[in-house]
């Protein structure tokens, strides 16, 4: 086996566990936000197309960083209807949750087959900012491979990562993070000591919004280069996964997103390395193997008490 | 008191202000039953119809071919067998919705379910009577289904993990494993396209007389029957109903909680099931790798918006139906994406919601105090 | 009706009111849990709100800290009419409320419950929100721990950090509701202090009770409430110079009308307590005998270690200790909820510890739980189904497996009659109901259909005198027909008026049994100071 792991397959797995992984981290990341806020957004995946659609037609019109900007809007910009349906008027979020994906899927894939069905235009590699020093290490560094590796990402990446760390010591440190906790768990409580959960709500779930619609553009702008129907293919349901499993825990998230991401991507790599495995099987096995931890520790799953569930002041 | 034993909104407990100036009860229900399902179809119609305009497509006339492409010429048939898999699965969902459990791995259970007997049949064909095959593959896709909730149902029931997490992961198992079977051992090796063997189109589900609708269409009804009775009248319904409403109250009044768990996600599973057998035994007679209708998301929110009554998600699902099948049609001839019913659906879901809330909204927003007042007086 | 009503609470006498409710109403489907109602709130003046369950009181104080809006009705401050309408106006303007039931986040800290919301920076302070609480713990005289998580903690100690959190910002105005109901007597008279010294500070207090003594010996004024209405008050110079029996003939008067007052029976109404039951002859052979029992400790209880108890037919064996000490985890693992990890558990005769819920409850083994609202009833059902929640699927309710509205419903009927269940009707859900209403539909279940023996966890916790006295007659009266009861309080009084044994629990042992008798009061004292002590450092 060892003469399959080559220093080139071992950056592709790398290069491709990050490109496939930064999607689910930037969307896993605003989900548990959103999430320890009390705030089920099963529409994620409706967040990201939306994102990956507005991100890759702005960026085609104008340029990659305000192609990040606009999906980040767009997420958010869907997401309001979440805030406004589920956390203002009480509604339910599961129903809306999907509801918005479905419409989603249905208005990207119909404003875009009428605006470029013939043309289907294309993006240009995303220029990558080599890490001076590190990036020339022989497999993380991926200077000088064609889609880089650890130390050799687009902006967008390390902006990633800046925010996963910034958002565990917000929600440790700061007073938004404790209200944002205190909202999942026990709104009454929160409510009780003078802060608004809607408000608190509200804003966790745009900023959910808004990392999912980033990670959308992600997709489409960096890992595609393109758009096209369903891009995301689920991804916002294993985001879900992800962000549950990470009870609360920025790392996790991390560890998560790139653990999910090589297993998106490892086929290709194994393909360099001239093994032909099935992709159905590779793509299940990560959640086999977290099943299979599940059932072996049995670890007790924690999810704040008030998820998913409207909050309305003094009812029994 | 005559109102049903597991809904905890009943005409009984209506605030007293509004009930006494509401028209008789019977009548009331009804309006308000056409009121809550007309008035957000017709909202989503018009918003989708602004779509269509902005796109270049005519509203009116792509209506009226998704009416024409659902109803017209036999196609109200396909319309009413579509029906089948989606009330089987709607009912499923009744089971473990009502007990406060979320069954989210539709997809991967009725991939499975269907996989499997899609790759079972062709061995069974042709050495038993029609019959008795169709009998054990409803049996075994029932089984299957059922089996794949095991997972989810013992870690949910004796670990507490959250169900949600590990319907999702089993269902993306599911659906890859019912891809590695087609492609492996169940692919037909005369196709060169990876799927199953086919049965025979005429030797499918036997047919309703005089009409092209597979007896699953009665199967379906039928389930949906005793779901209705089984929620609202048995102890069963409102075992699941405590459970759904406080875990700690069931265990408490001595219902084996773990137990109960497992039942209702089987349960749902097994229903599942019978829909996958439905679909492939009633229409296809195969199974194409990678094919995957996606129907666990369309039909959840139905669920709700029916409020986990059995009969009531029956017009929700029959509107459904009519919208997938007459949507090809219609978004051909306009040449817009087919996408375009998705869009629809999700608007649909969106409005309805906000319907009810409206109406939730009017009998909360009038004060408690007029009707007490005028009680007294 | 009484003498002692002063129209609006208005003294020219005293210091102007801090703040002032006037007129206020606020009904609910079904009832007027408000109506018209005047309080004048001053500062340095503990002002109390008594009344029977359901009579408005935490309604009222919810609409004073901005969690319930009122229908008609003014608010001023100061003199000038002011709005509340949310939790966050209310603190604004120095109200500060410890609600009936908790509002701390369980699984934060406590430190985190504190600075929640308590300040407009970014960054949470740490450091600083520390020292703040040891500045108001020592003000109350309470020592807590900042790091230790909510959930963790014995009630009595949630309390103690509930009022803390009530007074984090300096309040102008205190309200107590039911602060007491989870104390030990020392707790109680810790409070009290506390509530001197706050009184001393300036600030107004409200304190909602159902035990008269406390009332009395703490309040500078009480107002009464019934059904949605003021029906009496005491001014400072109507409660000064006047006996505690006398004030409490008087306020049992306003509470209830006639026909309850004079009520020298009521435990709460007298000064010493005597044990209320002569000694009877019982049976020798226990009816349930708990034998070494050990139930493991999860999330921060104690669990039971070694625990033996015999209970004869028709014997009223009482628990006392503080709360926390493996109370629940006893009563549950009796009932069946708690699996026991060694030890035995006969009850007529066999063993049930292998028993599921549903078989102890077919022997005739019930449990009147002390948490109704998180388990003992489901608040979205009706009162009717509350009512037959344990008979699920049995005849006469269910026949051939469907259900017989017809027979819940008379059943409820029947229950809500006999047990004086304050309900707009049987088809009300339950989560409506005042604290004292929920009980009785858990009394009234678990009592109904022949029981052997009831375990009761805090039966009295949270009700009125009335409701209070219903309920220990009806152990009384059970246990007279053979029903042996288990009670489980932490109302020491409450188990000298009804034991015939008082068993103590310490940390998950039984400390001591003690024959109750002359006596009893105070070595069962010793032996819970002595768990106390330890418990509570
Ligand atoms: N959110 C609510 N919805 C419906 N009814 C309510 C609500 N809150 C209170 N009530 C009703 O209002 C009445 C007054 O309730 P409240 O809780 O103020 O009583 P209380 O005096 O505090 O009683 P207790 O001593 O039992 O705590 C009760 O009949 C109760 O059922
Ligand atoms: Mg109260």
């Amino acid at each position: 086996m060892s003469e399959i792991f080559t220093t080139d397959v071992l950056t592709a797995l790398l290069a491709g566990g990050i490109l496939a992984g930064v999607p689910l981290l930037f969307a896993a990341l605003g989900e548990m936000v959103a999430e320890r806020a009390g705030v089920l957004n099963i529409g994620l995946e409706g967040y990201m197309l939306m994102g990956a659609y507005v991100g890759f037609v702005t960026a085609y019109h104008t340029n990659t960083f305000l192609g990040f900007l606009g999906g980040a809007a767009a997420g958010a910009a869907v997401s309001l209807i979440m805030v406004v349906l589920c956390i203002r008027l009480g509604l339910d979020q599961i129903v809306v949750g999907i509801a918005i994906t479905l419409a989603a899927e249905g208005a990207t894939a119909l404003i875009f087959d009428s605006q470029f069905a013939e043309s289907r235009p294309t993006l240009g590699a995303t220029e990558r900012i080599d890490i001076p020093g590190l990036s020339q290490i022989p497999v993380v560094g991926g200077g000088d491979t064609s889609d880089g590796s650890v130390f050799s990402q687009p902006p967008i990446v390390y902006i990633g990562l800046a925010i996963v760390v910034g958002t565990a010591w917000t929600m440790r440190r700061t007073h938004w993070g404790l209200n944002i906790r205190a909202a999942g768990d026990k709104p009454s409580a929160l409510d009780a000591a003078g802060v608004s959960v809607l408000g608190t709500r509200t804003w966790a779930t745009l900023f959910c919004g808004a990392m999912a619609g980033m990670g959308g553009a992600y997709l489409s702008i960096t890992a595609a280069g393109l758009f096209e129907d369903f891009i995301t293919q689920g991804r916002g349901f294993i985001a879900i996964v992800l962000a549950m499993l990470a009870r609360g825990k920025g790392a996790w998230v991390l560890i998560g997103a790139f653990v999910f991401g090589i297993s998106l991507s490892i086929s290709d790599a194994l393909q360099i390395a001239g093994v032909d495995i099935s992709t159905d099987l590779v793509f299940m096995l990560p959640f086999v193997t977290v099943i299979a931890v599940l059932v072996v520790f049995g670890r007790r799953s924690y999810l704040p008490a008030a998820l998913a569930l409207p909050y309305v002041r003094g009812a029994r | 008191m005559s109102s049903d034993a597991t809904a905890p909104a009943t005409a009984a407990q209506a605030p007293p202000g509004p009930a006494e100036t509401a028209p008789p009860a019977a009548i009331g229900r009804m309006a308000e039953i056409v009121v809550r399902s007309l008035v957000p179809v017709l909202l989503a119609l018009v918003a989708g119809g602004l779509v269509l305009l902005a796109l270049g497509a005519n509203p009116i006339q792509f209506y009226a071919d998704v009416w024409s492409g659902g109803m017209d010429f036999g196609a109200w048939q396909d319309t009413v067998m579509r029906m089948a898999p989606l009330a089987l699965i709607a009912c499923g969902l009744i089971y473990v919705f009502k007990a406060g459990i979320w069954n989210l791995g539709i997809d991967g259970q009725f991939l499975l379910a269907g996989g499997v007997i899609a790759g079972l049949a062709p061995e069974l064909y042709g050495n038993m009577p029609d019959a008795l095959m169709f009998l054990i593959l409803f049996i075994v896709a029932g089984v299957v289904a059922s089996v794949w909730t095991i997972v989810p149902a013992l870690l949910r029931a004796h670990y507490g993990v959250n169900e949600i997490i590990t319907s999702l992961m089993t269902s993306f198992i599911g659906i890859n494993l019912a891809n590695i079977l087609i492609k492996g051992p169940f692919q037909d090796t005369a196709s060169n396209v990876p799927q199953t063997e086919a049965i025979p189109f005429t030797n499918l589900l036997p047919t309703i007389p005089g009409t092209r609708i597979h007896v699953g269409v009665i199967v379906a009804a039928v389930l949906a029957i005793a779901t209705w009775y089984a929620m609202s009248r048995t102890s069963f319904g409102l075992r699941l109903a405590i459970l759904g409403a406080n875990a700690r109250a069931a265990a408490h009044v001595g219902i084996s909680v773990p137990r109960l768990i497992l039942v209702a996600f089987m349960t749902s599973g097994a229903f599942i099931g019978l829909a996958a057998a439905a679909e492939i035994m009633g229409i296809w007679g195969y199974v194409r790798a990678d094919w995957n209708p996606a129907f666990g998301l369309l039909v959840v929110p139905l669920v709700f918006l029916a409020r986990f009554n059995a009969l009531a998600t029956i017009p929700f699902v029959a509107a459904l139906a009519l919208m997938t099948i007459g949507g090809d049609l219609a978004t051909q001839n306009a040449g817009v994406s087919n996408e375009f019913t998705l869009l629809l659906v999700g608007l649909v879901l969106l409005f309805m919601g906000v319907t009810e809330l409206l109406g939730r909204r009017r009998s909360l927003g009038q004060s408690y105090l007029q009707g007490i007042k005028r009680r007294k007086g | 009706m009484t003498g002692t009503t002063d129209t609006a609470g208005h003294d020219a006498a005293a210091a102007p009111a801090a703040v002032e409710l006037r007129g206020i109403t606020k009904a609910f489907p079904g009832v007027l849990a408000n109506d018209h109602i005047d309080l004048a709130l001053r500062p340095g003046e503990v002002h109390c709100l008594l009344g029977e369950n359901g009579a408005g009181k935490s309604t009222l104080m919810s609409i004073l800290s901005g969690m319930v809006q009122p229908d008609e009705g003014d608010i001023l401050m100061d003199g000038a009419p002011v709005r509340i309408d949310s939790p966050k106006r209310a603190i604004e303007m120095g109200i500060g409320m410890v609600y009936q039931h908790t509002t701390l986040v369980p699984t934060l800290s406590v430190l985190d419950n504190l600075m929640m919301g308590s300040s407009r920076a970014f960054r949470l302070d740490e450091a600083g929100s520390r020292e703040r609480l040891a500045e108001v713990a020592a003000m109350l005289g309470v020592d807590v721990d900042p790091d230790a998580e909510t959930q963790s903690l014995a009630l009595g100690q949630q309390q103690q950090v509930e009022i803390i959190k009530a007074l984090w910002r300096g309040s102008k105005v205190l309200i107590l509701d039911e602060p007491t109901s989870m104390l030990t007597p020392q707790g109680v008279v810790e409070l009290a202090k506390a509530v001197e010294r706050l009184k001393g500070h300036g600030l107004g207090v409200v304190l909602i009770t159902h035990k008269l003594h406390e009332a009395t010996s703490m309040g500078d004024r009480v107002t009464v409430l019934k059904q949605g209405r003021v029906v009496g008050r005491l001014a400072p110079h109507e409660l000064a110079g006047r006996s505690h029996q006398e004030l409490q003939d008087v306020i049992v008067g306003m509470m209830f009308g006639e026909q309850v007052a004079p009520a020298p029976e009521l435990v709460e109404l007298q000064e010493h307590v005597e044990p209320a039951r002569a000694r009877r002859d019982l049976p020798e052979e226990p009816l349930l005998t708990v034998d070494a029992l050990e139930v493991g400790a999860k999330g921060g209880e104690m669990g039971l270690r070694g625990v033996s108890l015999a209970v004869r037919p028709g014997e009223i064996l009482g628990i006392a200790g503080v709360d926390g000490n493996g109370q629940r985890e006893l009563a549950e693992a009796i009932a069946g909820q708690r699996p026991a990890t060694a030890g035995d558990i006969r009850f007529r005769g066999v063993s049930i510890a292998r028993l599921s819920v549903w078989q102890r409850e077919r022997l005739g083994l019930r449990y009147v739980s002390d948490d109704r609202m998180g388990e003992g009833t489901v608040a979205a059902l009706p009162v009717g189904l509350n009512l037959v929640l344990k008979r699920i699927g049995q005849a006469p309710f269910w026949r051939r497996g469907s259900i017989r509205h017809a027979e819940v419903e008379r059943n409820a009927r029947e229950k809500i009659a006999e047990f004086a269940i304050r309900t707009p009707g049987s088809g009300t859900r339950v989560g409506t109901l005042s604290g004292g209403n929920i009980q009785k539909v858990v009394l009234a279940r678990e009592l109904s259909n022949d029981p052997k023996l009831v375990v009761y966890n805090k039966p009295t916790y949270g009700l009125d005198i009335v409701t209070t006295r219903m309920v220990r007659e009806r152990i009384e009266a059970l246990a007279a027909e053979g029903v042996s009861a288990l009670v489980i309080s932490t109302d020491l009084d409450e188990l000298v008026a009804l034991c015939d044994r008082i068993a103590v629990i310490s940390r998950g042992r039984i400390a001591g049994v003690i024959e109750n008798g002359a006596g009893a009061e105070q070595r069962v004292g010793e032996l819970m100071v002595g768990g106390h002590a330890e418990v509570v450092r």
